[in-house]
């Protein structure tokens, strides 16, 4: 549209602002003020995870036992690696490299997030409701504090749903960024969708960091704890 | 505003990719601590070691993923201000769930005069 009336202008500029630098760091703290509002929104879930986990602890480190903590580190590190390669992907497109290499970056990004939901779904979802451990769908366990414990798999359901909600999205969105990448929308000047969604996957991360260590690892793993 | 242009050139921050693979490398090794860790008895403790280890994976995605370290001022203070009212929601809620056993309650309405007349 606008590379007919704008010749002059760099690709993607929009005529509001001043110059690249500050529609850049509009962009940017636009994004931000979003992602604020997901701290919150997060934010909630972990308050509530706060007070009920001091209101009845024996039962949290109880429901923590029964998570699979090896699946739950290797999706950290899934994620974290994730994160590295959406990063390198924006360096390419700021270093004016290749388009193919932009994609590979975004391609492998997505494998890597794809990855993760696939071991959440089949290594620790799956084996949760063939073991009876999720509340209002399949729930067998009989052991010590059961209610509280039937408490704590609710608050892990609804915020590892929450954030592979948050996943499943960031993967339409670097399907798109694959798709802009692959029609040459993107240049050394002009790669903002790139660094917003960039911004959009790193929390997403960040979220999961916070998860990892709440409901797998607070209590301790150690014997007797 | 126009000097941005002069610090970070016309392409933004490049971080070179040394940076980014030491930040990746410390966010694999803290996430082998932080698992590693639960497995030893620190008491109460395990729980401030998680967090603290937590705390600090997500301030190196932040600052260098998240190029904050090389953002303007306005954006940190929004960043900051987020992490300070999800702060205030945290506490606050705590501060009310986790002290209403503490409270006396009151048996009626003249409970709440010699209550009320300490104020003044």
């Amino acid at each position: 549209m606008s590379e007919l009336a704008h010749g002059a202008h760099p690709q993607g500029f929009a005529h509001q602002f001043e110059d690249v630098e500050q529609q850049r760091d509009a962009g940017r703290l636009g994004m931000w003020v979003f992602l604020v509002t997901e701290i919150l929104f997060f934010g909630g879930m972990f308050a509530s995870y706060t007070i009920y986990r001091a209101l009845h602890y024996e039962s949290f480190v109880t429901g923590s036992h029964l998570l699979k903590v090896r699946f739950g580190a290797t999706n950290t590190y899934v994620l974290i690696g994730s994160s590295l390669t959406m990063a390198l992907a924006i360096r390419a497109a700021q270093t004016g490299k290749k388009k193919g290499q932009i994609i590979f970056w975004l391609i492998l990004t997505m494998i890597l997030g794809a990855a993760f939901i696939g071991i959440k779904l089949h290594y620790e979802w799956f084996r949760d409701y063939q073991e009876g451990l999720i509340p209002g769908v399949q729930w067998f366990y009989n052991g010590p504090h059961a209610p509280g414990v039937k408490m704590f798999m609710c608050f892990y359901f609804f915020m590892t749903g929450l954030h592979a909600i948050h996943m499943v999205a960031g993967l339409g969105i670097l399907t798109v960024l694959v798709i802009m990448t692959a029609r040459n929308k993107f240049s050394p000047e002009y790669y903002a969708p790139l660094e917003i969604s960039g911004l959009y996957w790193h929390f997403v991360d960040i979220v999961w960091i916070f998860l990892f260590a709440l409901l797998y690892l607070i209590g301790g793993r150690y014997p007797g704890s | 505003m126009s000097n941005h242009s002069e610090q970070s050139g016309p392409v933004g921050h490049v971080v070179p990719v040394s940076t980014y693979i030491i930040v990746f490398i410390s966010l694999m090794a803290g996430t082998a601590l932080t698992t590693g860790v639960a497995y030893i008895d620190l008491g109460r403790w395990n729980t401030v070691v998680a967090l603290t280890i937590a705390v600090t994976k997500m301030v190196l995605v932040v600052l260098f993923f998240m190029h904050v370290k090389y953002a303007t001022g306005l954006t940190r203070v929004v960043i900051l201000a987020g992490f300070f009212w999800l702060g205030i929601m945290i506490t606050l809620s705590c501060s009310d769930e986790l002290t209403r056993t503490w409270e006396i309650v009151p048996q009626g309405w003249n409970m709440i005069v010699p209550l009320v007349s300490r104020l003044f």
